[in-house]
């Protein structure tokens, strides 16, 4: 399959608020994990989280929300990724053709109900805020800031997200039903998730080390990413930018647990199997894999034993988890890996796993754990959820 | 390109739509704001002691895609998708609250781990050891239709062959009151309501869950094939008809090829006109329906509108109670339904016999 072409990126996560300031930070192993500023929590001095130093006063500021907004921060970032992707596909008249924008959430606007929740019967001026909670509130106000009027989604698989909203956006394309689809996802940190991974026990108190034999848990962030995707018909008439092509995808679930994944990783081993059928690639043929490489003890297991019966007797290409980077973005995860795999492609770059030790002791797998250049034709990237939701897309070269 | 079939309905309401024909034990309530489902025998479906764990809308999923699958007669599907507009929100409350009240400590995940929106799907997923495609979409008032479009291409595709599909939202109890706050939801002690002549905003609200098995052959179970869905996020009320004569237009129809339109009338003053304006000018001599005075208003409210328009294609038959003319038609082959939310959202879909 020749792959559905993207034309446009934009990002904004604790390692910088453009494409361009994201790669500066993965090839110069700036990290973004630090201590939590923007939302008070008892855990504040226990854990690590990737934010964006930026408050959402800033956020208002910069996306010249007016003051009687209801946005919440999930959609401001949200907003921010989505203009920058549509404005580096050099789109300027966003309803000229059949246009979609399919978003990921993992709790929608809880930020602003988790902070307003008690007091929406005393002050009538927070009340505008009770809508936010809606899973689809993102994806509405993206719409809106564009200006766009077709078709607008949202999928919610937990950290898989972001993947199944590109490989939505993919399907739309290939089949005609869009000429043109903004895809993406964003999640703010919240603390409701901040606890819920707190009870899980899977949050770790250091920078998260995946891959690792003694790995933690993960650091939790946040971060938005959108892509643009567009049929060959505008590519061609426009003479469009190919930045790379979405050339396989692949969703399956592991049905063994609600939040954990399976030992032997059937899920995410279906996942990329499905992904190579579509591509019509061989495993062999990849020549950097982004791994969800959470630093959970569960996922990287079951990920690296999938990787390991995908890959059978054949040696595993260079892969690396880019989460000590940005910790684990959720939703938004699997938009900001597409953003890193295509960069990956258009600058023949696997970036570094970083603070990777020892090699865990179930299988030989060794991250790349230092910047390497290399001619990167093939990217695969993997994103895991609770409820088993396992996706796997797999991006080449223009 | 594959056919899409509805081989199998099972449907939890705010009525009894269980173990009935159809509507037949339909009744309207117009005393209160907020409609509870009329819950089925979970313990026929799920063990006590798994169901005591189960969220609400878990436990309705389950049942209501038991029946559609046994309904279509098929043991396993290829995939699982689900809409829902707010998930296990009773569970998202519960964490929420003891993150509150308990300042962030003594914490227990099992409320975390039901209230992310992907667990009804998840579940069923689980229970059936279906390792198949496996989505959740949650925007709003067009979260099923986004699930009927995504399995509509899946079986198109032939990446599919059954598909199970459902939409699913339960009330939780402090989200129903903040409802009531920004007037989602009509005000308490304002009774009697009525949809069809309120003068007044927000709507009745209800819940359910509406599970359908899609397939790409036709057989004896066979209730409706499903034509066409369109997912328009903004469209202003003068747009509406132009929209749906195009949409119609593409699936080589025109309004008086409709044998029955099924709008979203929920009551709510401020954006019935878009419905108003069909009913009274180019649907006039078209049988209009309605249903959010039975199930209430909800995100995947919806689903029931799909569930009864399946229902009719069958039967050939349209209940009194859910008529909003009187027009009628010696046979019904082609169903129209759509849906929005407050002028956003909108959703056009198209069943034939």
């Amino acid at each position: 399959m020749k792959g559905v072409a993207i034309t446009g990126m934009g990002i904004i996560s604790s390692i910088g608020n453009s494409v361009e300031e994201n790669y500066h930070s993965l090839i110069e192993n700036k990290i973004g994990i630090s201590r939590i500023s923007n939302i008070s929590t008892v855990h504040a001095d226990v854990i690590k989280v990737g934010e964006i130093k930026k408050t959402n006063d800033d956020l208002i500021a910069e996306l010249n929300l007016n003051s009687d907004n209801n946005f919440s921060r999930t959609a401001m970032i949200g907003t921010l990724a989505a203009k920058q992707a549509v404005e580096n596909a050099g789109i300027t008249s966003i309803n000229e053709f059949r246009t979609g924008l399919i978003s990921a959430t993992s709790v929608g606007g809880m930020d602003m109900t988790e902070k307003h929740y008690y007091d929406y019967f005393e002050k009538p001026e927070l009340v505008k805020y009770i809508t936010c909670h809606d899973g689809g509130d993102v994806a509405d106000k993206i719409a809106e800031e564009l200006g766009l009027k077709g078709m607008v989604t949202t999928i919610s698989t937990a950290c898989s997200s972001a993947a199944n909203a590109i490989m939505l956006g993919a399907r739309l394309i290939k089949t005609g039903k869009l000429d043109r689809v903004i895809v993406g996802g964003a999640d703010g940190l919240a603390k409701f998730t901040i606890n819920g991974f707190k009870t899980l026990m899977i949050l770790s108190d250091d920078y998260n080390k995946p891959f690792d034999n003694n790995r933690k848990g993960l650091n939790l962030g946040e971060a938005a990413a959108f892509l643009v995707l567009e049929s060959d018909e505008i590519v061609e008439k426009q003479n469009k930018k190919v930045l790379a092509r979405v050339s396989g995808y692949g969703n399956a679930n592991d049905a063994f647990h609600q939040t954990a994944s399976s030992e032997n990783g059937d899920g995410a081993f279906l996942a990329m199997k499905k992904a190579f059928e579509v591509s019509g690639l061989k495993p062999s043929e990849i020549d950097y894999i982004n791994v969800h490489g959470t630093a959970t003890p569960n996922n990287d297991l079951s990920e690296g034993r999938a990787l390991r019966r995908i890959y059978e007797n054949e040696t595993v290409p260079d892969f690396s988890s880019t989460k000590p980077f940005t910790g684990h973005t959720l939703a938004a995860a699997a938009a900001i890996e597409a953003v890193y795999s295509v960069l990956a492609i258009q600058n023949n770059v696997v970036y570094p796993n970083l603070n990777f030790e020892t090699q865990m002791e179930e299988f030989d797998l060794t991250p790349q754990t230092s910047l390497k250049n290399k001619n990167i034709e093939y990217v695969l990237s993997n994103s895991f959820g609770f409820g088993g939701n396992c996706s796997t897309l797999i991006f080449s070269k223009s | 390109m594959k056919k899409t079939y509805i081989n199998g309905v099972g449907c939890i309401s705010t009525q009894k739509t269980f173990d009935t024909v159809f509507l037949e034990e339909a009744v309207v309530n117009h005393d209160e704001n907020v409609l509870a489902i009329v819950p089925p025998a979970y313990k026929e479906y799920i063990s006590p002691a798994a169901s005591r764990r189960m969220a609400k809308g878990v436990k309705n999923g389950i049942v209501a895609s038991a029946l559609a699958m046994k309904d279509a007669n098929v043991e396993n599907v290829d995939a699982i998708i689900t809409g829902t507009g707010l998930g296990c929100i009773e569970d998202s409350e519960k964490f929420l609250k003891s993150i509150l009240d308990n300042k962030e400590e003594f914490l227990t995940p099992t409320s975390f781990i039901q209230s992310t929106h992907n667990t009804v799907g998840a579940q069923i997923a689980l229970l059936q050891q279906c390792k198949g495609y496996n989505f959740t979409y949650v925007n709003g008032a067009v979260s099923f239709e986004s699930a009927l479009l995504d399995a509509k291409m899946q079986i198109e595709e032939e990446e599919a062959n059954s598909i199970l599909v459902g939409g699913v939202d339960e009330n939780g109890e402090y989200t129903t009151a903040l409802f009531k706050l920004n007037g989602r939801i009509k005000a308490d002690n304002t009774a009697p309501y009525d949809v069809l002549t309120s003068t007044t905003s927000g709507a009745v609200y209800g819940e359910g869950a509406s599970f359908f098995v899609l397939e790409n052959e036709r057989k004896e179970s066979t209730y409706a094939e499903l034509l066409d869905i369109a997912i328009v996020n903004t469209l202003a009320e003068n747009e509406i008809e132009a929209e749906i004569t195009s949409f119609l237009k593409s699936n080589n129809l025109e309004i008086s090829d409709v044998d029955a339109l099924v709008l979203g009338f929920d009551g709510n003053a401020t954006f019935e006109n878009y419905y108003k304006n069909l009913a009274e000018n180019a649907f006039a001599q078209t049988p209009v329906l309605y249903y959010k005075h039975l199930c209430g208003e909800y995100d995947t409210a919806s689903a029931f509108a799909f569930w009864m328009a399946t229902k009719i294609l069958k039967t050939q038959e349209i209940p009194e109670i859910i008529k909003v003319n009187s027009v009628s038609k010696s046979a019904y082959k082609t169903i129209l339904l759509y849906n929005q939310l407050n002028g956003k959202n909108h959703s056009f879909t198209l069943l034939s016999k």
